[in-house]
């Protein structure tokens, strides 16, 4: 993709810049099944496979879960901040709670080639696109 | 109580600053807590991305300036198809009005959070006073 060639500088501009253009869409349709919109999810296509990433800060690994059928991922778990004892607070911007999200995403997913990766308070799930989801061409007789 | 409150989505706020980055890229504030205890003044600071390396703390001038830089790279051959948050560096600063030990300061990185502890200079300790 050309969009990559450009100065290094230059790149993550371009992404911000393409992020903002995908804002608003109603690609993913909330369902009943969950509750609220955290975390917020960030989705893109890589080849023929989905990758949704979320910003999940301060969420320890454990207290994540993920759950994948045919094409819904629920993404549930809790956050919670804590202070030492006798601490006076200044400021007080974090919030902590639970939550538990529920997306369809509109291709089949393989459960069992989807990925899941945790780092530095990112979660990335790799989907892949289930075989028989995929395009197909069609030879013209 | 706050076991059971249900998350809610918090809006990123892009950094307006006075001085102007060379680079075209957006920051963001990173959410943070501030809390402090007898001895010491605690920030706890929400940079999701950021890696240990590309996380500066600068202390001049009573002015605490973090920043924290997103690799990008992650994203390379990714195609967006829909977005709910944007992606960006972190940067604040604060302005310190008590005095800090400039060499008491403990920067750790977990799961997205950066948590430093600022101790409090030996003067700037409150001193018990005792009343007769």
């Amino acid at each position: 993709m050309v969009m990559w060639l450009a100065d290094p500088f230059e790149a993550l501009g371009e992404l911000q810049r393409a992020l903002d253009s995908f804002r608003e869409s109603n690609w993913l349709q909330s369902t009943p099944s969950g509750t609220g919109p955290y975390p917020p999810l960030n989705v893109f296509r890589k080849g023929d496979d989905f990758v949704v990433v979320t910003e999940v800060p301060g969420i320890k690994k454990s207290d994540l879960e993920v759950q994948v059928k045919e094409n819904t991922i629920r993404i549930a778990g809790a956050k919670s901040v804590e202070y030492s004892d006798n601490a006076s607070l200044h400021r007080r911007e974090r919030s902590a709670g639970r939550f538990d999200r529920t997306v369809t995403i509109p291709v089949q997913i393989d459960a069992d080639r989807v990925k899941a990766e945790y780092r530095d308070g990112i979660l990335a799930l790799f989907l892949a696109r289930a075989e028989e989801d995929k395009p197909r061409s069609i030879k013209i007789a | 109580m706050a076991k059971s409150q249900q998350l809610a989505v918090q809006q990123k706020k892009e950094v307006e600053s006075k001085e102007e980055k060379t680079v075209p890229a957006r920051y963001y504030l990173p959410n943070t807590d501030i809390f402090e205890t007898d001895d010491a003044l605690t920030l706890v600071m929400e940079v999701p991305g950021v890696e240990k390396k590309d996380i500066s703390v600068q202390l001049e001038n009573n002015v605490l300036r973090i920043e924290g830089r997103i690799d990008f790279s992650k994203y390379d051959g990714l195609e967006p198809v829909y977005s709910e948050y944007n992606i960006g560096h972190y940067a604040r600063a604060f302005t310190l009005s008590e005095k800090i030990d400039q060499d008491g300061i403990g920067a750790e990185l977990a799961d997205g959070i950066l948590t430093l502890t600022l101790r409090k200079a030996k003067k700037a300790l409150p001193k018990r006073i005792v009343i007769n």
